[in-house]
């Protein structure tokens, strides 16, 4: 690879990308404290509630799986598939604090068949797809490390 | 005063996998409603359209490009989209219009040509806040993704086998075997499930509803009309509820095309899930119950997402509907047969013709017309359904 590539988010303003611990970044509404994810700035979605600003927040790394699945088929554009394809898992995450389920990719290295509904998982950060000039990151999601553990 | 609206005639062009212009097809499905309801297309006052996105601009504006085919007369028309619920929601506006006084009969259409492989997002370029683009572009989360996530919490939590899903397959094959409509007639096995190639893990080929050309129409009027056109409104099959809401906040279950749920930190979840809700408010409106229940048509997208709806539906409670489906109740013959027709899994998906099929289903069946695969005294049915972006759909017939 190139030593001009340079690493960018797949999605603008989702995820943090500090490589130790990132997170994900959810809109919290400054009115009634509900959470959103993705992030947005306008109109809160609570309909009793009627502020129309939501403010940037970060959110849980962990959280345990609500379901999950692998891919054995190339998915269509505009996804950016790996010719030959690798299948990869994908995780519905709930997370611990907030009450929200959040789909991703799961870590390359994960299969599906290590994965149970129940299982905590915690935020990564890998590679969607690159280019010429860039690699493009996306959040992933990958078992936990035991709590207060070495990690 | 009664809500009834009398379903005049039913009519579909079979479900395949051509690619020709979709109006061919709907065309057949219009002739054949119009001569099942004895009604002329000139006394036709309004036509529902069901819309397709894949078409071009005729596809966005179904209503009035069926008018125009049929010969202009002049009728009113209108244009309905609702994901996998447009046939329901074209239902819906005729029978509303017909309600209000506005029209007395009524044609409802919806006819679809469909792309090979995949469902991908619907035109070109970068759409960075179109979550329905951004799935495809971060995660490759394709329809079978979010159909394989319920199939598997079922295995996880509810103790579900990849055999009891294969039955789901080998009981709508068999149902489908008879139904001139369907596009696979083929009777299969659990071996032939189990064996299909995984597409979304635990989901294999077979246990997934493929994409399909096809066309289905209704007729429908008001009780006056009918009374008069027909002598009497005795034994006609009826819509006797439509239900069309939407998701409540918190959605707390993630649904196509969404990255996530809703949060429910704040605001507590509502007292039932939105798939759950659609068919409580078609029993609402009806005043009946999933008890009063002779037929089902649900929604298999996938073999496993029947097993959903058995729940959703009320035939059983939470957990139960491998044991519902182990017990026979569910194929023709048991207590209450789900999927008569041979479901999405002997049709695959024609989208704004779907949900008006189910309807055709449920009025041949309610009218004891529904041969190879009639439920023996059928007088209520139902139907649900559910798609992107907050859509579903549950409408009951009764006799």
């Amino acid at each position: 690879m190139s030593e001009t590539v340079t690493r960018v988010p797949a999605v603008e303003g989702w995820f943090t990308t500090d490589p130790d611990a990132p997170h994900l970044i959810g809109a919290q509404c400054p009115k009634c404290s509900t959470l959103v994810f993705p992030p947005r700035e306008n109109v809160c979605p609570n309909p009793s509630c009627d502020s129309d600003t939501l403010e940037p927040t970060p959110l849980s790394r962990r959280g345990t799986v609500w379901s999950y699945t692998e891919n054995h088929y190339a998915p269509p554009p505009p996804y950016v598939a790996a010719d030959p394809f690798v299948p990869y898992a994908i995780a519905a995450v709930e997370l611990d604090e907030e009450g929200i389920v959040v789909l991703g990719q799961v870590a390359k290295h994960v299969s599906a068949s290590e994965l149970r509904v129940g299982m905590e998982m915690q935020l990564e950060l890998d590679t969607l797809y690159t280019d010429d000039e860039h690699e493009y990151l996306v959040y992933v999601w990958a078992p936990a490390a035991p709590k207060g553990g070495a990690q | 005063m009664s809500r009834d609206v009398a379903i005049l005639g039913a009519g579909m062009h079979p479900w395949g996998k051509w690619g020709r212009d979709f109006t061919e097809y709907g065309m057949v499905a219009a002739r054949a409603a119009l001569a099942d309801a004895g009604v002329a297309w000139t006394d036709i006052q309004y036509v529902a359209g069901g819309d397709t996105i894949r078409n071009g601009y005729p596809g966005f504006v179904a209503g009035s490009t069926f008018a125009q085919k049929l010969g202009w007369t002049g009728v009113r028309v209108s244009s309905n989209y609702a994901a996998c619920a447009t046939g329901a929601h074209a239902l819906q506006q005729a029978r509303a219009q017909i309600l209000a006084g506005f029209c007395d009969v009524a044609l409802v259409i919806g006819a679809d040509t469909t792309p090979k492989g995949f469902f991908a997002p619907v035109g070109g370029g970068d759409r960075k806040a179109d979550p329905d683009w951004l799935r495809f572009h971060l995660l490759g989360a394709t329809n079978p993704v979010y159909f394989a996530l319920y199939a598997r919490r079922r295995m996880d939590v509810y103790g579900a086998t990849a055999e009891d899903f294969a039955q789901v397959k080998v009981k709508n094959s068999r149902h489908g075997l008879h139904n001139p409509y369907a596009r696979f007639r083929k009777e299969n096995t659990v071996e032939d499930v189990v064996n299909s190639p995984v597409v979304a893990d635990p989901l294999r080929l077979l246990d997934i509803c493929a994409t399909s050309d096809g066309a289905a129409a209704l007729v429908v009027s008001s009780m006056e009309f009918a009374e008069k056109l027909r002598g009497s409104t005795a034994g006609l099959p009826k819509v006797k509820a439509v239900s069309t809401v939407t998701p409540r906040y918190p959605q707390t279950v993630l649904e196509m095309p969404d990255f996530a749920t809703d949060s429910s930190a704040v605001v507590a979840p509502p007292e039932r899930t939105y798939k759950d809700s659609i068919a409580h408010g078609a029993y609402e409106e009806a005043g009946l119950g999933p008890d009063d229940l002779d037929v089902a048509e649900v929604y298999d997208l996938s073999t496993a997402l029947e097993l959903d709806w058995y729940e959703n539906i009320g035939l059983c409670g939470e957990g139960e509907a491998e044991a519902l489906l182990r017990s026979g109740a569910t194929t023709i013959g048991g207590r209450i047969p789900v999927n008569p027709s041979g479901g999405l899994s002997c049709f695959g998906e024609a989208i704004p013709a779907q949900a008006i099929a189910q309807v055709c289903e449920l009025t041949w069946q309610v009218t004891g017309r529904a041969e190879g695969r009639q439920v023996e005294g059928a007088r209520v049915g139902i139907t649900a359904n559910q798609g992107l972006f907050g859509h579903g759909s549950s409408v009951i017939v009764g006799i």
